[in-house]
């Protein structure tokens, strides 16, 4: 059984059939590619299976579980994290509160406790905290643990988009164009991180992206898409040597 | 190491905010027992103290939440008869410190069932709905309020909204509420030294809760919404949590403004937006989110027009040069960095003494 199933998804925006008939299985432990000119209808595709957008029609699972219709912080409790096209970091808290935040449900505590620092408070303070800085080592951002996020150099706001994602603990990340941009250099370092953290948190991971290097470098799989459809699928190399792919690349109509 | 650490980044701040507050206590009460202080300067502290309470309230909500509220001098209003009730039917029966405890409860509570009601419908929309919300919900509170006949006998509650007479009670029977005239005869519970002991428990309240958990997703759902969802904070109900703290902080500074005035009027001077505004007004010029900025903007701009009386003509172009003073030192970078460092070396001395 595959971990992300996708039937048939759709979605109009008004007259404009923005994902139409969207097919997609993700076996667990992928790195899979989603590409396609712009406009096709990548973000859309990520914006449903998180909530944002309802599907009008088509279904979603994960895992087995039907999660269609789910709200977005439901879906994130299912196992689904993400980060944006636009980077939508929380901007007046610091790195390590940005991933704390993400680490909401891994220490409860009351907000009496909360009001009064009292009970529990110290206790889960420490440990989300120690926590979070752990997260923060793996993508090399825990020396500026108290920057302001919104400070950091545009890199690295990429590389805490995707930490934040991670300390959610989802079975499946969805990284909207990680390497937009980025320079060449800070690319290279973007595809060791996504390759690392896929081995070791033992993670599948569906993204949307422009950088055919850095596609053809890492993902297994692709699947295209053009105008709201499926263009094409399959194993990386063969689908990039499709010439439909090539085409629909090129804006060669018909 | 890492425990020291944390305390450092965690407290950073908090504690001056009450070293200040009980330093201003500590002044006051000084000069006041000496005798130093004339009655008008006296009879302000109290109004300057519930006003820095609700601008600290309103922080939350507009600084931390991220959402504008317009209806906050509406909560006081809420706080401040709900208690005066309790107290008025309740005088005499029970020790007055008592009583004063149960009223701020009281007053606490309904304000923020009040809120909460507020907040259902408001909240989970996506916009600047609050404000317009607020801004009624205030007014219409405040002449409901005014308009309103209550008064108890021996067959129960009693309530018009045409004339005393209209009550049809009993000879015995106490009119608790008077129409325009308010409420008269509430037990004079609050003083200085308790407003500022609520006023450090607001103080605690609000920053302890902002660098929390709670406080964390609430930051979170005002930097971004779409994005708190992502990682599953649930965004209603952290809006709601936050909305309500704030209405009930400022039914708390109700309580203190009913338990200190002879007559409870429900006033546009007293309870009207402009009050919401004049609060809202200490805020931004506190600074958005900085909670020592509001209680040190509350007493200087509550105090400045006041005390400036005297100087009649003067009086207004001299506050509003003070305004402008007071916006240029919040917000320039330069004064910004200076006021760090001021801060900074008053927490080292604090720390050197072995007070913090
Ligand atoms: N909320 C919306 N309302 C109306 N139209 C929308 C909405 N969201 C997306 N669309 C439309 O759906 C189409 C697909 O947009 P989408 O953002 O998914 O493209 P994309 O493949 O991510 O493109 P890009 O590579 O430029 O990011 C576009 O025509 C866009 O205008
Ligand atoms: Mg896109």
């Amino acid at each position: 059984m595959a971990l992300l199933e996708v039937k048939d998804l759709g979605i109009s925006f008004g007259g404009l059939q923005a994902v139409d008939n969207f097919n997609l299985s993700i076996e667990k432990g992928e790195l899979y590619g989603l590409i396609g000119p712009n406009g096709a209808g990548k973000t859309t595709v990520f914006n449903l299976l998180t909530g944002v957008y309802k599907p009008t029609a088509g279904k979603v699972f994960l895992d087995g579980t039907d999660i269609t219709g789910h709200r977005t912080e439901e879906i994130n409790k299912d196992g689904i994290a993400r980060t944006f096209q636009n980077i939508r970091l929380f901007q007046q808290l610091s790195v390590i509160d940005n991933v704390e935040s993400a680490l909401h449900s891994f220490e409860k505590y009351s907000t009496f406790e909360a009001m009064f620092h009292c009970g529990r408070y110290a206790g889960a303070e420490k440990k989300l905290r120690e926590k979070a800085l752990e997260i923060l080592k793996v993508f090399d951002l825990d020396m500026m643990s108290e920057i302001l996020s919104s400070n950091l150099p545009y890199g690295q706001q990429r590389k805490l988009e995707i930490a934040r994602a991670m300390a959610t603990e989802p079975k499946l990340l969805l990284l909207d164009e990680p390497a937009a941009g980025m320079n060449p250099n800070e690319t290279a370092e973007l595809m060791d991180t996504i390759s690392l953290i896929r081995d070791k948190f033992d993670i599948t991971i569906l993204l949307i992206e422009h950088d055919m290097k850095l596609v053809s470098g890492i993902c297994e799989k692709v699947t295209v898409l053009n105008f709201g459809k499926v263009l094409a699928e399959g194993e990386t190399k063969k689908v990039l040597a499709d010439p439909e792919v090539i085409r629909a690349y090129l804006g060669d109509d018909e | 190491m890492l425990k020291k650490k944390m305390l450092s980044r965690n407290s950073k701040g908090r504690f001056t905010t009450y070293g200040i507050v009980i330093a201003a206590w500590i002044i006051m009460e000084i000069f006041m027992r000496a005798g130093l202080m004339s009655s008008h300067l006296e009879g302000l502290l109290v109004p300057m103290t519930y006003y820095a309470i609700v601008a600290v309230a309103l922080n939350l909500c507009v600084g931390i939440l991220g959402e504008l509220s317009l209806g906050h001098a509406g909560f006081m209003c809420v706080g401040a008869f709900s208690s005066a009730l309790f107290s008025l039917v309740t005088d005499g029966v029970m020790p007055d410190g008592v009583r004063f405890l149960i009223a701020l409860v009281i007053g606490v509570i309904v304000s923020a069932i009040v809120g909460f009601l507020i907040g259902i419908p408001v909240l989970r929309l996506n916009g600047d709905y609050l404000a317009i919300v607020t801004l009624a919900f205030g007014e219409i509170i405040k002449n409901i309020i005014n308009a309103m006949y209550l008064g108890v006998d021996s067959k129960g509650v009693h309530i018009s909204f045409e004339s005393q007479m209209a009550l049809n009670m009993e000879p015995e029977g106490k009119t608790l509420i008077n129409g325009a005239m308010g409420v008269t005869g509430t037990p004079h519970d609050a003083n200085f030294t308790i407003a500022v002991i609520l006023l450090l428990l607001a103080l605690v309240v609000v920053q302890n809760f902002i660098d929390s958990r709670d406080g964390r997703a609430v930051m979170s759902i005002r930097d971004n919404r779409i994005a708190a969802e992502s990682i599953g904070i649930p965004v209603t109900k952290y809006k709601m949590l936050a909305f309500t703290i704030s209405a009930a902080i400022a039914g708390m500074a109700g309580v203190i403004f009913s338990h200190n005035i002879a007559t409870l009027q429900s006033t546009s001077q007293y309870f009207g937006y402009n009050v919401s505004i004049m609060i809202l007004v200490y805020v931004v010029l506190g600074g958005i989110g900085s909670i020592r900025g509001s209680v040190i903007a509350a007493v200087i701009l509550y105090l400045l027009p006041e005390l400036l009386r005297g100087l009649n003509k003067y009086r207004m172009l001299i506050y509003s040069v003070v305004l402008i003073a007071v916006m240029i030192i919040n917000w320039a970078p330069k004064a910004i960095e200076k006021r760090t460092a001021f801060f900074d070396s008053i927490r080292k001395g604090m720390k050197r003494n072995g007070t913090a």
